[in-house]
């Protein structure tokens, strides 16, 4: 190379020495949580529709109830209030499950099946990027968008039972005081970060695991362990701790995330959240730690996996 | 600048030897074709070098070990595995805002120019493309890169024969600029004599043949022999022999020594031969000597 061709390049090659540095860390990040939104439309279409169907349902019942005696509103029955509500919630965070189930078990398995992990790794995105960016989805942005929705669904709702019961000529304001929505939404918030997302982390992670592990049918092959291991416990031991210790982690319910004294609802107005309690538990840390295992064994296994 | 330095390079599936000490040595702003039968070794010494699969012996491209920096690395490589890798659910629109996004040296407004002059409409999923069209998206994503080694692993596998010229028309006219290095494997050699700078051979694993194609034109001469001179030109030690419109044609390599140009030019009429013939010949010499020894 002579040395107009080494000085021609420099100027360009400088400025392009300077991008990189620019281009912060997080903007792969950013767009690799983007592209997981375009390819898994059902992240925010499935709790969109079932959302969609609660108001449907709330609305033409609560209207109806001008009409029918018996399904009229009553707003100083606080559980006859409630439990549309506590309803929608509830119907949503099994959404939020299921969608995170069958997110996980395709985020590693699809993109080696197309062959399209060939061009996302023809980028300059780590392996440790992507994998955090898919663990990412049911870890935290599945229980927010979880939240927003289930708090707007909640809202609309009030709404409309104001307007029918102003309509037919009853107070509101017994209705706003009995379900006190501000503190309603802060438990919902706080149920889905402790057993949404930080209690059922290792199911997420080990989901994610076997799905870039296996060559087909994921979902057999991230269920045959756990039955195995609880078959063989209930068979040899006669115990069933195994199987009850992965439920427990899979429909997050956390035990020690609130007390309850007489309603299971976690967003009633009797249950005292106990982050005390939660934070302390072995069973969250222990959990933790085994999906930062199942993390770093999926980002290494990338490495090494191309299309099947 | 070398741009890709191979020193024993070794790669095993279990028995089978996919690499078996592979030397390379690329310099910048050459467009090396790699070619070989099917399972000689090219795709994994492609993937070896975009840090896709582990190996053994001495790597380097650009400088960086690819295994280990594959993501680094990827801000000056390219490649295009083959023509199926886009991911079928993406649009148009997304794939660029997405390039954009990760790839700091990609030149969107570069991509959209090419892009402009196909009939692919941005709105469009992948899934709803020609194959033709997927490649031409393909390329122009990878072409508004500026990168300093492109890879192409058959890039227009499966593409009618105006998508193909089209392809390395492009890549020429639009892309290459005797700074950048394009590695490229293909079956379609045809395509690609005009294109290349250097070519290698590769068979089971080991390289078979390494030139540049200046070399490669004064080494390698294919005569149509008249008819009466064929014994005589069968006694200069052809490396191939094969018939075409009535003649015998063959193929000398120069650099053995047993004849030079003057005197196959009394043979009959001298050109230089295609790469698929010259392959055909290499490929032909060395498949007897190894199912010999396998017998």
């Amino acid at each position: 190379m002579n040395t107009q061709l080494n000085t021609m390049p420099e100027s360009p090659l400088d400025s392009q020495a300077i991008a990189p540095a620019a281009m912060s860390a997080t903007r792969p990040l950013y767009w690799a949580i983007r592209r997981e939104f375009w390819e898994n439309r059902s992240i925010y279409i499935a709790p969109l529709a079932v959302a969609g169907v609660i108001l449907l349902g709330f609305s033409l019942s609560t209207i109806a109830g001008i009409w029918e005696k018996a399904l009229r509103l009553d707003p100083t029955n606080r559980e006859a209030i409630a439990s549309p509500y506590d309803m929608a919630a509830g119907l949503l965070m099994a959404t939020l499950i299921l969608v995170s189930v069958f997110y996980c078990l395709d985020a590693l398995y699809g993109e080696r099946r197309d062959r399209s992990i060939l061009f996302w790794k023809s980028l300059p995105v780590s392996d440790l990027t992507t994998v955090l960016a898919k663990a990412s989805i049911p870890l935290l942005v599945l229980p927010l968008l979880t939240f927003v929705i289930t708090v707007a669904t909640q809202l609309i709702m009030l709404l409309v039972s104001t307007a029918v019961l102003a309509a037919s000529g009853q107070h509101a304001s017994t209705l706003w005081t009995q379900l006190s929505f501000l503190q309603m939404s802060l438990l919902l918030l706080y149920h889905l970060l402790t057993s949404h997302a930080l209690w059922p982390a290792p199911v997420y992670c080990w989901l994610l695991l076997v799905s870039g592990w296996a060559r087909r049918a994921p979902l057999l092959w991230a269920a045959i362990p756990v039955l195995a291991i609880g078959g063989v416990e209930k068979i040899v031991f006669h115990t069933s701790y195994v199987a009850g210790t992965i439920g427990s982690h899979f429909i997050g319910a956390a035990p020690a995330a609130v007390t309850a004294e007489t309603d299971m609802i976690p967003t009633g107005p009797m249950t005292h959240i106990t982050p005390d309690i939660f934070l302390g538990s072995p069973g969250l840390w222990i959990g933790l730690a085994v999906a930062a295992i199942f993390l770093a064994a999926a980002v290494r296994l990338r490495r090494y996996q191309g299309p099947i | 600048m070398t741009v890709i330095e191979a020193r024993g390079l070794r790669k095993a599936f279990g028995t089978t030897i996919a690499l078996d000490g592979v030397n390379l040595h690329v310099e910048e702003g050459r467009i090396l074709g790699l070619i070989g039968p099917n399972g000689a070794g090219k795709s994994t010494a492609l993937n070896a070098i975009l840090g896709l699969t582990q190996y053994q012996g001495e790597l380097k491209v650009l400088g960086r070990d690819p295994w280990t920096e594959r993501d680094r690395l990827m801000r000056d490589v390219c490649f295009i595995a083959d023509v199926a890798v886009l991911p079928r659910w993406i649009r148009v629109s997304q794939a660029l805002d997405y390039v954009a996004g990760v790839h700091p040296r990609f030149n969107r407004a570069k991509a959209e120019g090419f892009l402009a002059k196909t009939t692919i409409p941005r709105a469009s999923k992948v899934r709803e493309l020609s194959k033709g069209m997927v490649t031409q998206l393909h390329l122009a994503l990878v072409m508004a890169i500026d990168a300093k080694l492109l890879v192409l692993d058959e890039p227009t596998l499966g593409l009618d024969i105006l998508y193909r010229k089209q392809f390395y028309d492009s890549l020429l006219n639009d892309y290459y600029d005797r700074t950048r290095t394009i590695v490229v494997t293909t079956h379609q050699v045809e395509d690609v004599q005009h294109v290349l700078t250097d070519l290698m051979f590769i068979n089971r694993g080991r390289i078979v043949l390494d030139c540049s194609m200046e070399e490669f034109e004064s080494r390698y001469l294919e005569v149509m022999v008249h008819p009466e001179r064929v014994a005589a030109a069968r006694a200069l030690k052809p490396i191939h022999e094969r018939q075409g419109l009535g003649r015998s044609i063959l193929l000398f390599d120069l650099m053995l020594g047993h004849v030079d140009r003057q005197q196959l030019a009394t043979l009959g009429e001298v050109r230089t031969p295609g790469i698929a013939d010259l392959f055909v010949a290499v490929m032909g010499n060395e498949a007897p000597a190894t199912q010999g020894a396998t017998r």
